[in-house]
Formats: structure tokens, C-alpha cells, sequence
């Protein structure tokens, strides 16, 4: 059930309620958040926004919420800032240990279960969504999803994030199967921009990553360089 | 005890609510309308084809969303008022006019009310306008969505508007749109209903299930 989350249902707010002290400082740090991942054939595009809330205030507006887990393996975080930072920090260390053990690159499958595995063991305690995107050379490109409360699931096109509600309809009409690179960064970037515009605990900047057999291939559209939707 | 071995199904004692998508589309000449067709008690749909496009008057339509009982009374008490003041001024009233008497009842009744209506019609002042009257505000729009449904289509909406649509390509929007939604919110669902309105008066028309568009996860 998708719903626009503005604030995690078991978060704890502070009860003493002081006028002295501004809202924020009582406030959980928050990846508020619109993140997607699309698959093409050859890798995949992930995208995320780059605001940070603490209640209303913004903590950082330049975040970089695309982690990289190994050497062609990124994640896509949102939810609390603290629960995902730890995840991955986590994973990345679980996933080098493992990747020495077997001597080659791991696959993107063993990287999604390593998150599940821990989301979903500290469901309670967590508020952790993610999205896990790479290149390997057993299936090539690939999405795996894990979403709070820590099922996992892969999909050719996911987003996440309390801005993903936006843009549902607006991903399911423009996704087609056997989209070429460009035609991926151009779908990650309209999509994110929409959910930027409506959510407001998204906004910033877009950072995008395309990871293929080359390698992580970075790039940042800046504001003012969004692609605009008219409806006036 | 015997209330315990049988409980009463949770849906006798929710309330009834049109879940919903709704919206509605300006395009030069008139309006176009649509709305899905489920109502809900919590997790019961308890009708799973009900028409929430009321008309106030002949060229006049509500999109009903919200509580169901608040937003049925609300269309039924401005058809009326719109009758009295289109007698009394002896001509066909304005939209602006029938989406200000909505205004007045959300507004006047905002604690009481949980019902959001969206106003469109066709007059021969301004032609096809549309009017969202959230909480008791009152504002004209190019379109308008409303609706649980609604949020899953706000980037969809934002994205595939464009000015100066021909009636088939806003019908076209229109059914896209409600189609994407219902394919996302659980509280919307079964048909399509698409009404459209311009100077020769109101088409309605359904959209079975198996008619509506196929997007590519199908």
C-alpha cells in the first residue's frame, strides 16, 4: 500500500512540546525522498533527488542518496537517514567480505537479499526503504526492490520514496520494455522532476548513475535544468 | 459469548466512502468528466458501479468524492438552489455560479463534511470551465483531479496536460488517467464513467473494464 509518508508512523516525536525551541530540533532526520531504478538492457539508470528533512527544515539539499554498495552495485535509500546509512554501511561490508571469499564480482541478487535479510529482521526497529541496482556478469542489468517491512522483489522499473505516489501513473504510461540508455536517463529524470514538483519533502537537485559492464557513470541536472512540464 | 464467536464484519460499521478518482478537463468548446465506479465500507466494495458524475444541471456536472452520503447531499441541495436561481434569473446558469453554492455548503459545514466536489460545465459566458472546491475554497482551473486515487497520477497529469486539447484527446487523457489510477489505489476501480459537455449539452458514456487501455505491466 503506497501512501504518501510524511513522517514514519513509529517514529517517536518528543513529548515536551517547547515554543523556545525550533520544530526541527525535535524532529528525526529524514530522506523524505522520490528514488527509482529502471533496468535496460545492458545495466540500469538510478535516480534519486537530493533533499534531507528534519521536519520542515532542510538538513542537507545537496544529499547523495545513491550509495555504492561494490564496484557495479548501487542502492537508492529513503526513509530515515540514520536506519539506511547503517544498512548500507553494513551491507557494503558483508558484501566485500563475501566478494573475497569468492573471488570474483558479486552478483546484484546476493546484494538485495544481504539488505532484505537485515530489513527484514529489524522490521520493528527500522524505517528503511530501498532500492538496489547493478550490473553483473551472470544477468546483466538488474532492479531489486525492498521496501519497508523488508519483502524483495525484482522489477524492470521501481520507485520508492514518499515522492514516488506522484509519479505512478506517470511511470506505468511511459515505461516500455527495451528502452535504450538515453532513453532511461531522459524517462529517471522527467519522472523525478514531476515528484519534486509535488512532494514536499523532495526537491534539489537530480543525481543520476548509470552502471554497466563499464562501469558507474555519474552526472547531476541541476535545478534550473530540470525538464519542465507546463500546465498553464 | 456469542458476539465474540461471530463478530460483526467491520464493514456494517465503517463508513461509506467513494475512494475515488476523479477529474476533470477543460478543452475549447466544454469540459470532459470521469470518475471511477467503486464505493467502499472499509475493505467491502459495496457498489462496485456507481455513476459519481451528477449532473446540477443541464450543462452543469459534480464529480463526487469523499464521504459518499456528505457529497450525494450536497449535489442534491445545490440541483436544487441552481433550479430556483435559474427560474429566477431566467436563463441558464453560469458554472461559476453552481460551483459558488458547492463553496458556500463545504465551506459554511467544513467540520461536519468530508466530501470534495469538482464543478465543470459549459456556459455561454466563458465557455468550458472547470472548479475544484477543496475544504471551501473555490478556484478555476484548466483541470482538476481529486480523489484517494488521485495522488498516484498528480506526475501523469502534470506531465501529458497540454492546452488546447481537441475533445477526443481529452477524452483520451481523461480515460488514461483514470485507468492509470485505478490500476494503483485500491479504493478505485470497476468502471470508467466519461462525461462531456459543450454547447449542445452532456454526452455520458461507460468504459467497461476490458475496453479501458492496457499499460505495459499487463
Amino acid at each position: 500500500m503506497a501512501t504518501v509518508l510524511q513522517f514514519p508512523a513509529n517514529i517517536s516525536t518528543l513529548n515536551n512540546y517547547n515554543d523556545l525551541y525550533p520544530d526541527w530540533t525535535q524532529r528525526e532526520v529524514s530522506t523524505g525522498t522520490t528514488i527509482m531504478a529502471v533496468e535496460f538492457d545492458g545495466g540500469v539508470v538510478m535516480g534519486a533527488d537530493s533533499r534531507t528533512t528534519t521536519g520542515a527544515y532542510i538538513a542537507n539539499r545537496v544529499t547523495d542518496k545513491l550509495t555504492p554498495i561494490h564496484e557495479r552495485i548501487l542502492c537508492c535509500r529513503s526513509g530515515s537517514a540514520a536506519d539506511t546509512q547503517a544498512i548500507a554501511d553494513a551491507v557494503t561490508y558483508q558484501l566485500g567480505f563475501h566478494s573475497i571469499e569468492l573471488d570474483e564480482a558479486p552478483l546484484v541478487q546476493t546484494a538485495a537479499s544481504l539488505f532484505r535479510d537485515m530489513c527484514y529482521r529489524y522490521r520493528e526497529e527500522l524505517m528503511a526503504g530501498i532500492i538496489v541496482g547493478g550490473w553483473d556478469p551472470r544477468r546483466g542489468g538488474q532492479v531489486y526492490t525492498v521496501p519497508v517491512g523488508g519483502m524483495m522483489t525484482r522489477q524492470p522499473v521501481s520507485v520508492g520514496g514518499s515522492g514516488s505516489s506522484y509519479i505512478y501513473g506517470y511511470v506505468d504510461s511511459n515505461y516500455r520494455p527495451g528502452m535504450s540508455k538515453e532513453e532511461c536517463l531522459k524517462f529517471t529524470a522527467g519522472a523525478l522532476s514531476l515528484a519534486m514538483e509535488r512532494d514536499g519533502s523532495s526537491g534539489g537537485v537530480v543525481r543520476l548513475a548509470v552502471i554497466s559492464e563499464q562501469g558507474v557513470e555519474r552526472q547531476v541536472i541541476l535545478g534550473n535544468q530540470l525538464p519542465k512540464f507546463s500546465t498553464v | 459469548m456469542s458476539e465474540e464467536m461471530f463478530p460483526e464484519p467491520e464493514w456494517l460499521s465503517e463508513e461509506v466512502k467513494t475512494g475515488t478518482t476523479i477529474i476533470a478537463v477543460t478543452f475549447d468548446g466544454g469540459v470532459v468528466l470521469g470518475s471511477d465506479s467503486r464505493v467502499s465500507a472499509g475493505e467491502a466494495v459495496v457498489n462496485r458501479v456507481m455513476n459519481k458524475l451528477s449532473p446540477l444541471h443541464d450543462k452543469i456536472y459534480c464529480a463526487l468524492s469523499g464521504s459518499a452520503a456528505d457529497a450525494q447531499t450536497i449535489a442534491e441541495i445545490v440541483n436544487y438552489q441552481l433550479d430556483v436561481h435559474s427560474i429566477e434569473v431566467e436563463d441558464d446558469p453560469l458554472v461559476c455560479s453552481a460551483a459558488t453554492l458547492v463553496k458556500n455548503i463545504s465551506y459554511k459545514y467544513k467540520e461536519e463534511l468530508s466530501a470534495h466536489l469538482i464543478v465543470a460545465g459549459w456556459d455561454r459566458k466563458k465557455g468550458g470551465q472547470v472548479y475544484a472546491t477543496l475544504s471551501g475554497l473555490l478556484t478555476s482551473q484548466p483541470f482538476a483531479i481529486g480523489g484517494s486515487g488521485s495522488f498516484y497520477i498528480n506526475g501523469f497529469v502534470d506531465a501529458e496536460y497540454r492546452k488546447n486539447m481537441t475533445k477526443r484527446e481529452c477524452q483520451e487523457f481523461v480515460v488514461n488517467a483514470l485507468t492509470l489510477a485505478m490500476g494503483r489505489d485500491g479504493s478505485s476501480g470497476g468502471v470508467a464513467y466519461v462525461v462531456t459537455i459543450d454547447k449542445d449539452g452532456a454526452e455520458e458514456k461507460c468504459v467497461l473494464g476490458n475496453e479501458l487501455p492496457k499499460f505495459f505491466d499487463e
